[in-house]
């Protein structure tokens, strides 16, 4: 992980996002859209992380609650609430965030290994943070998050 | 001429004249006195030769013309079919399909055909010739009249027109005109000449070609092959008719000259000749096969389903404004609309089926192979084979169905002497059986073997530890069949010694959970094993029933459903705790949709209790739901790779308010 990240000479551009007050950010190179929140389709017997489905202009689209899935306790949706489009490999997932606002450059420089713990986030789930001059940004790995073989396992045991 | 764009069609043309030769290879074995069949095969060979050497692929052209020497001999009564020679021929058309794999893959045909060829020319120099003086008298008669001139070079295809011709009974001459030195119009003259022999026959080629003759740009003679049913007299009186010719000379082309001069050819490419009549021979050849289809290519169809589907979301959309805005004439056009549509949708959906017929027809020559290696006789009967699949599930079914056969023919089928001791008849019977039902398409495979052991499967089982003995003890024949189908069944390295029905049998069935059907084992020891797969005809648009379940939309396949009903409170019946209702005499459960997909409360609080009468084979189950909505037509989309299998759940479809609803998948709640 952390030669890949040493490796990358140059910036990542990313798509800056919230969850409670921490940062997030996930390569632009993996976002689709993102999305206002709207009507969520319940699809039963998933994780409870797993909101639904949803209709994007004519592709139905899983969407999972990011809090949760990280294990940050989940709160109500607002105006603010977003779904950002994501897709990792052949799949398509909508991530559901407090906010999404923003678009930076970030240094590979600037990329340090995830530690043990940031925000109660494991790091298995981390790619990196990146220290900028005024603020700490969390890199999310999204192939992991989005781990099908890890869903199966929590659906075999009723999650 | 460009080469690329009829590369397709080459490949799909060569696939087909692969499959009628195994096909009419494997009847005439069983008939080998049957001329017609020979001739049937050695021109499927014959046009493989010409589609080949046209294409440029050598290897193909001469392998298949040494085949076609072979066959030709028998069409003519030289040589008698023998197992040796149906054996080689069979390699034949193997190594024939590997250079077509090749030419997909890696773009020539450059597979070794050495030992094929040397093995048929083996054959043909075998049993001597009966007739050899005929041929041989017909050769002396040909030089002499080749003193006076040469012969023309034929590229590979014309050689294919000018045998095939040959086949047909017409004579093939090459005329030589020699010109008065004083004509004045020679290719005026030349042109009557043509014109003329265009009355008694066909022009192939000339020499030299046609758009140089109309330029002038001959001497004072030219050539010309003639195809023609006449004879030489009667042609040779027609051209001297013709005023300012000097002379001509009229030679008949015989088979071995030909085919004399093919072997020593260079393979030539066609384009240098875009004479006019070979052209029209051409033309025909082509219309015969294309006549009537048009091949597409499948993501086109796919681009069109996709349209389509969005075309049915509207569709839906406006029916329901339609409803609420109420509007005599805005209803009478949706519903002519609606009408057309669903025209448009069947024909739509009807491109994409087809027969499985195309993955069967490999199977007889598959069993025959297999057969013939493990030394058992095995009768494949096929059944169903124009049942209709949408084509994505076709080109992926084949592997895990060749899987299964191989199997039933292996390991299901005892050997031949077991069987006499077990009072069978000694060739074994293996069914291939297609058929629809509901939303599905069923296949079978069934063998009269040995059956499955179940002592073998579950002690293998627990040695595996997929289960222990006590959970063994408890398991019905069919859930320790169905232990087969475990991962980790199949890396068990001998596992032919628990009747070897378990080998890759994960594989055959994730591949066809991934097409989104179902594999199933029966068997009856001793009396045989059959294999079930159930297929969905998947990417379609479908009739459903939309149901309410408080604020949750689902639809359930019409195709499933029996009828829906009301029924009391009192109606309900318990059968061991489980609720029950008669339905038209018999004990249907029932299962409350609301506690299965734990959906949420609402305010919705009915007083009759609304059920969905679905059935699966012949078992049936009452769905409780809170209100039925209506039946819509509606397109299955799936929920995406991230969630795969939610249980009881196929699919989910885009309402006309643009809301996602579930499709419930009615099997997988009927245990």
């Amino acid at each position: 992980m952390n030669q890949q990240v040493d490796q990358n000479l140059g910036e990542v551009k990313v798509i800056v996002f919230r969850l409670d007050s921490e940062e997030y950010g996930v390569d632009v190179q993996q976002v689709k859209s993102i999305e206002r929140m709207e009507h969520i389709t319940r699809v039963p017997n998933t994780p409870s992380f797993v909101k639904g489905v949803i209709n994007l202009r004519g592709v139905i689209i899983p969407i999972i609650d990011l809090r949760n899935r990280l294990g940050i306790s989940e709160k109500e949706y607002n105006d603010s609430t977003r779904i950002i489009i994501v897709h990792v490999e052949e799949m398509e997932v909508g991530l559901i965030v407090d906010a999404a606002n923003d678009v930076i450059d970030i240094p590979d420089s600037a990329i340090e290994p995830p530690p043990k713990v940031v925000g109660g986030v494991e790091a298995v789930y981390l790619r990196g943070v990146a220290k900028l001059t005024n603020r700490l940004l969390i890199l999310l790995n999204l192939d992991k998050i989005l781990n099908a073989d890890e869903l199966k396992q929590l659906e075999k045991f009723g999650a | 001429m460009e080469l690329n764009q009829y590369l397709d069609i080459f490949l799909e043309e060569s696939k087909e004249h692969l499959q009628n030769l195994n096909e009419k290879l494997l009847a005439l074995e069983t008939d080998t006195q049957n001329t017609d069949l020979v001739n049937e095969i050695f021109r499927s060979a014959h046009t493989l030769k010409g589609m080949a050497a046209t294409m440029g692929f050598e290897k193909m052209a001469s392998l298949t013309h040494e085949m076609e020497n072979v066959l030709d001999q028998v069409r003519n009564h030289k040589k008698v079919v023998d197992s040796n020679m149906m054996d080689v021929i069979f390699h034949c058309v193997d190594r024939l399909e590997k250079m077509v794999e090749m030419i997909v893959n890696e773009g020539h045909d450059q597979v070794d055909t050495e030992d094929l060829i040397t093995q048929l020319e083996t054959i043909l120099s075998g049993n001597p010739v009966h007739d050899l003086k005929e041929v041989n008298s017909n050769h002396s008669t040909t030089t002499n009249n080749l003193q006076s001139q040469t012969l023309l070079t034929f590229d590979e295809y014309e050689l294919t027109v000018l045998l095939q011709s040959m086949e047909s009974d017409f004579s093939i001459y090459q005329i030589q005109v020699n010109l008065d030195e004083e004509t004045i119009l020679k290719s005026a003259r030349a042109f009557m000449v043509f014109k003329e022999l265009e009355n008694y026959g066909e022009i192939l080629k000339s020499n030299p070609p046609v758009e140089e003759i109309e330029n002038d740009e001959f001497g004072n003679d030219f050539t010309i092959i003639l195809i023609s049913k006449k004879n030489q007299e009667e042609i040779r009186k027609a051209i001297l008719n013709i005023s300012e010719i000097q002379s001509i000379h009229i030679l008949e082309i015989k088979k071995d000259q030909l085919t004399s001069q093919n072997q020593h050819m260079e393979t030539q490419t066609v384009e240098k000749n875009s004479n006019k009549s070979s052209a029209g021979t051409n033309g025909q050849q082509k219309k015969h096969l294309s006549a009537k289809t048009i091949r597409v290519d499948i993501e086109r169809l796919d681009e069109l389903m996709n349209l389509f589907s969005e075309l049915v979301i509207d569709r839906g959309r406006l029916e329901q404004l339609a409803n609420e805005i109420n509007h005599a004439e805005l209803t009478d056009t949706v519903e002519h609309m609606n009408r057309i549509s669903s025209n448009l949708q069947n024909i739509i959906l009807n491109l994409r089926m087809v027969p499985v017929e195309q993955v069967f027809n490999r199977f007889p020559r598959m069993v025959r192979d297999l057969a013939k290696e493990l030394n058992k006789k095995v009768n494949l009967n096929i059944f169903g084979a124009e049942t209709e699949l949408d084509r994505t599930v076709i080109d992926e079914i084949g592997d895990p169905l060749v899987h299964l056969l191989r199997n039933a023919v292996d390991h299901g089928l005892e050997s031949v002497e077991e069987r006499i001791k077990n009072h069978k008849p000694e060739e074994g019977e293996i069914t291939l059986k297609a058929y629809h039902s509901g939303n599905y398409v069923f296949i079978e495979i069934t063998d009269d073997g040995r059956g499955i052991n179940r002592e073998k499967v579950l002690n293998k089982a627990i040695e595996k530890k997929l289960i222990t003995r006590e959970e063994g003890n408890q398991l019905s024949d069919k859930q320790v069949y169905n232990l087969l189908f475990q991962s980790g069944f199949s890396t068990a390295e001998k596992v032919s010694d628990i009747s070897g029905r378990g080998v890759g049998l994960d594989v055959v069935k994730n591949k066809i959970e991934t097409l989104g059907g179902f594999v199933t084992v029966d068997s009856t020891p001793g009396k045989g094993t059959t294999f079930i797969i159930q297929l969905p005809l998947t990417l379609s648009i479908i009739s459903a029933m939309l149901v309410q379940i408080q604020r949750e939309k689902y639809a359930i396949p019409l195709s499933s459903i029996i009828e829906t009903a009301i029924y009391k409170e009192k109606d309900i019946m318990y059968a061991h705790k489980q609720q029950v209702i008669d339905f038209r005499g018999h004990i249907v459960p029932l299962i409350p949709l609301k506690q299965i997909f734990a959906v949420p409360d609402g305010e919705i609080e009915e007083e009759d209790i609304s059920v969905v009468i679905v059935r699966k084979g012949d078992k049936m189950a009452g769905l409780v739901v809170d209100s039925f909505i209506g039946q819509q037509e509606i397109v299955l989309k799936s929920l995406g790779s991230y969630l795969p299998n939610v249980f009881a759940i196929s699919g989910a479809t885009i309402l006309g308010d643009g809301q996602v609803a579930l499709i419930i998948d009615t099997n997988a709640l009927i245990k």
